[in-house]
């Protein structure tokens, strides 16, 4: 069962890595830069799994979870910090 | 207990199916909507589901132990800081002077 349970994991590891690049494209076509930056901000929630998921494959959970809170406290701080920066008016980007 | 533990695994990876499944149609959404505004709609709320059930079926996975203590708190953050976070950049949107998305064409 165990053996099961690393093939399904690395699976899954496979499908969020695939569907943490469609948000690039957002990033890098975005008209404004709002989209640019919530296209950032659903990649930085999705890494969060990505970096969970990574520990259960190599078995030291326990580790990388203080890992994956400091993405998510990191990212969370970034976005607030850049929405209190950007105070131009839209169409100046 | 060995009932038990079959119900476990499939609860984990029912979880986790479907946390991948929301967090596509996430991804998906925030490519295919018109606006920044219904993007952030999908960046906000399927997204955050999405990362909620997925770290939810690693707690079933994981038993009753410390780490998954720390893993519901790691649910409670992101449940907390990620709409927060898509409030606040839509706010900003919309003081900045970012305009609405209309409809071209009248519905008949």
């Amino acid at each position: 069962m165990d053996t099961f349970f690393d093939t399904f994991f690395l699976y899954m590891a496979l499908a969020v890595g695939i569907i943490l690049l469609i948000p690039f494209y957002r990033v890098y076509k975005g008209p404004t830069l709002f989209d640019r930056l919530l296209g950032v901000a659903a990649v930085g929630g999705k890494t969060i799994t990505i970096v969970l998921l990574f520990g259960l494959i190599y078995g030291r959970l326990d580790m990388f979870i203080d890992i994956s809170l400091g993405y998510a406290i990191l990212n969370f701080v970034g976005v607030i910090a850049m929405t209190k920066y950007f105070k131009k008016s839209a169409s100046d980007y | 207990m060995e009932n038990f533990t079959i119900i476990q695994d499939i609860a984990a990876i029912a979880l986790m199916l479907g946390g991948v499944f929301f967090m596509l149609v996430g991804s998906i959404g925030i490519n295919r909507l018109p606006d920044f505004y219904c993007r952030a709609h999908a960046a906000g709320k399927v997204d955050t589901l999405g990362i909620m059930m997925f770290v939810g079926g690693m707690v079933v996975h994981e038993g009753f132990t410390l780490t998954s203590a720390k893993l519901i708190l790691i649910i409670a953050f992101v449940a907390v800081t990620s709409p927060v976070a898509t409030h606040a950049l839509a706010r900003r949107a919309l003081l900045s002077g970012l305009k609405i998305w209309e409809r071209q064409e009248p519905l008949k």
